[in-house]
């Protein structure tokens, strides 16, 4: 009766594209994750893949509102452009934020203070597992992505966290017909990663069809600059110039959003999303690889920090 | 509204599956590589790691072999999922472990894939865990296996080799009952002969590359049931309204405003007033869709629901299961063990009630036993605390899948496709 038969209902179907199918997985995993779990959260950078997930998310329960808030881990080091898109994302939308401060790590002697021009990436591990143990967090949206790194690849959609926020990737649960098994014991907590499947490309796809606003250094600009271990570093903050660095001013944009003393730009002059996206489909250079001294110090420096709670 | 016409591009989904050292990395390696699909630091990054880790040539299995463990042992442990894609289509590709201890995460890997890429080492032909994987495929319901021989240079292209691992793979295929279309290809991975491009050493095979047939098969379900829509969430307006949205992925066929449907397990009858797909309006959603259905009629209906368009083919309100179970796990499955099994329709108690069979991958024969070990497939009948609504697997495969869950240690299990539910 209702079957697909009818010509009309076929060519519905063959007109969803891999952004459709994309997106309806994305949805579908939310919702479940919601429905499984007790109190989630999302975690909200400002990057493009959080905005994303956020988006996603945002469209998984309309007309209703979001379910559970959205968390931003605040290395102290953030471009003042992401911040000012994050408060303004959260105000449009009526959405619930938590800050979880790096800052505030470092001042209770949790961390150690890697000092006023030192990463602060790594750290935000710790701060992350203490603020998903202080809000009672069982489960944590990521924007992580399998195309983005090795280790990433191998993550399941529902990554399981011991009572030390650890991975273990030996351990996994496998997640046949996508069935995400949720169930977990107090102390341990979940890493959900809706958009698992979607690749940088995708991301600029989608981003373009559905105009998710961005923070705008993800658009050409004029910087300055210093090239340290051949990437282009924002001078100020964390990034201060040493012998030989020579701050010069540069048109560039960024392909990822990270924290400001390991987040590279890129030389364009992509103003908009098609010029964007025109410039992402020639990339011959991955984004991790471009734009991320962090990921490049040993070929399993992810799967080192996933396994100590890293995102 | 859009910004940019995104040309409309079918996604495809594929599992590679195999023996161990069949070549299966080395093939995705060969295809990202061809269609240019890996960037100039990634192979600069397997350059590095095949100095360390090989004996210095080029390794393309090193692409995929992302865990350290992997590295070192040389072997593909879990699931590794690569992206690429061509002017006509685009690939989510996941690369099973060859090793029958990871067969969970083959199963994985091969239960949502539309295309199974079966790997076969032309000096072995089909050994045990050939036929293992082969079983699997048929079983979960791909749409289309792929039989790629490789080394074939190493058997110096010889067609009877090539025909003699043909014969066996359809024999294993029919032997199971199964329908699906098997395309077999002469290959030799590492150079790349018939991977994407035709090559020049098989003259006797005329057909498409491994990468032409992956871009023109036919991968649209053919729908037979009416839709279904497993409730996830129910979507509440705050303030006033009293909009309440019945949130899942739809299944079986298309469902429009206006049509009769049936709540399971109550058996309320109502109709579709609304439908929104991924939170926008619109008047009819097709099976994949992530939509939320409003009801005409004020209703109990929440998690555990299924609402089914009324028609020929409804699902079944089961308290008991007969199911073929894949066993993930070390420790034996006996008849009376406790269970949970988490299905679309929810999560419940189960207990064992028997086991009949288990498939003997040797002889493909079903051999009686009353216990199930590890990478077993066998059926089982269980008893449930409360009712699931499940389809037959064969003709529903959302609504005739689960996992079996061990509420002890919370791990999963097995995985169970429903052959009938009472």
């Amino acid at each position: 009766m209702s079957a697909v038969t009818s010509q009309n209902e076929l060519e519905i179907l063959a007109s969803r594209s891999h952004l459709d199918r994309l997106e309806s997985e994305a949805i579908t995993i939310i919702r479940e994750v919601v429905s499984g779990c007790e109190s989630p959260v999302l975690l909200f950078s400002g990057g493009k893949d959080s905005a994303v997930l956020l988006w996603l998310a945002i469209k998984a329960f309309a007309p209703a509102r979001l379910p559970f808030p959205v968390m931003q881990v605040d290395t102290g080091h953030n471009f003042p452009e992401v911040i000012e898109y994050r408060d303004e994302f959260v105000r449009k939308y009526g959405l619930e934020l938590i800050v979880a401060s790096v800052q505030e790590s470092i001042d209770r002697g949790d961390i150690p203070d890697p000092g006023p021009t030192g990463s602060r990436n790594r750290q935000q591990a710790v701060t992350l597992l203490t603020a998903i143990r202080t809000h009672k967090f069982d489960a944590a949206f990521g924007g992580g992505r399998r195309d983005e790194d090795k280790a990433r690849a191998k993550e399941r959609i529902l990554s399981f966290r011991d009572k030390k926020g650890g991975w273990e990737p030996r351990m996994q649960r496998p997640e046949p017909w996508n069935i995400l098994n949720p169930r977990i014991v107090k102390g341990e907590h979940l890493r959900a990663f809706p958009i698992s499947n979607w690749t940088e490309l995708d991301i600029w796809e989608y981003i373009a069809r559905e105009e998710i606003p961005l923070p705008t250094i993800y658009f050409s600009h004029e910087r300055t600059v210093i090239e340290r271990d051949g990437m282009l570093l924002s001078v100020g903050g964390p990034v201060v110039p040493e012998d030989g660095e020579v701050p010069r001013k540069e048109i560039v944009r960024y392909r990822t959003v990270g924290d400001m003393s390991c987040t590279g730009a890129v030389r364009s002059t992509a103003t908009s999303y098609e010029d964007v996206l025109a410039e992402v489909s020639t990339a011959r250079i991955t984004e991790r690889g471009a734009t991320r001294a962090d990921d490049n110090f040993s070929e399993s420096a992810m799967e080192d920090r996933k396994r100590e709670g890293y995102f | 509204m859009s910004a940019v016409s995104t040309a409309s591009n079918t996604q495809v989904r594929i599992a590679t599956i195999g023996s161990v050292d069949d070549g299966k990395s080395t093939l995705i390696g060969r295809l990202l590589h061809d269609s240019k699909g890996i960037f100039e630091d990634q192979l600069s990054a397997v350059s590095k790691a095949s100095r360390r880790y090989g004996d210095g040539t080029f390794n393309l299995a090193l692409l995929t072999d992302g865990l350290r463990a992997e590295r070192e042992q040389g072997i593909t442990i879990d699931v590794a999922y690569r992206y690429f894609a061509t002017p006509k289509r685009s690939f989510v590709l996941a690369d099973t472990p060859g090793h029958a201890q990871f067969t969970r995460n083959m199963v994985t890997g091969a239960s949502v894939s539309d295309i199974a890429i079966v790997l076969v080492d032309a000096r072995h032909g089909v050994v045990e865990q050939t036929r293992r994987h082969v079983s699997i495929a048929a079983l979960l319901g791909v749409s289309h296996l792929v039989l790629a021989v490789n080394k074939m240079d190493l058997v110096n292209w010889d067609e009877t080799v090539f025909d003699t691992v043909v014969t066996d793979v359809a024999a294993i295929v029919s032997t199971l009952g199964s329908s699906v279309p098997i395309h077999p290809i002469p290959i030799c991975a590492t150079d790349g002969e018939n991977v994407v491009d035709a090559g020049d050493k098989t003259p006797w095979y005329e057909g498409p590359s491994v990468l032409e047939l992956l871009e023109t098969l036919d991968i649209t379900p053919a729908a037979t049931i009416e839709a279904r829509l497993a409730v996830q969430w129910t979507l509440r307006e705050h303030g006033g309204s009293d909009y309440r949205g019945y949130a899942g992925r739809l299944e079986g066929g298309a469902i429009r405003v206006g049509d009769m449907v049936t709540v399971h397990p109550h058996g309320y009858s109502s109709t579709v007033a609304g439908l929104t797909r991924a939170g926008s309006p619109t008047d009819i959603a097709v099976p994949g869709d992530a939509i939320a259905i409003e009801l005409a009629d004020d209703l109990d209906v929440g998690k555990g629901n299924v609402i089914v368009v009324d028609g020929t083919h409804q699902p079944v309100d089961a308290t008991g299961l007969i199911a073929d179970v894949c066993w993930f796990t070390d420790t034996e499955l006996n008849v009376g063990d406790a269970l949970v099994v988490r299905h679309a329709s929810g999560e419940v108690s189960a207990r064992v009630a028997a086991i009949t069979h288990r498939l003997d991958l040797e002889t493909l024969e079903n051999t009686p036993t009353d216990r199930l070990i590890l990478n077993d497939i066998g059926r089982v009948e269980l008893a449930l605390s409360s009712p699931l609504v499940v389809d037959e697997y064969t003709v529903n495969r959302a609504g005739g899948s689960a996992i079996a869950i061990d509420p002890v240690t919370n791990a999963t299990i097995g995985a169970l496709m429903i052959r009938s539910g009472c």
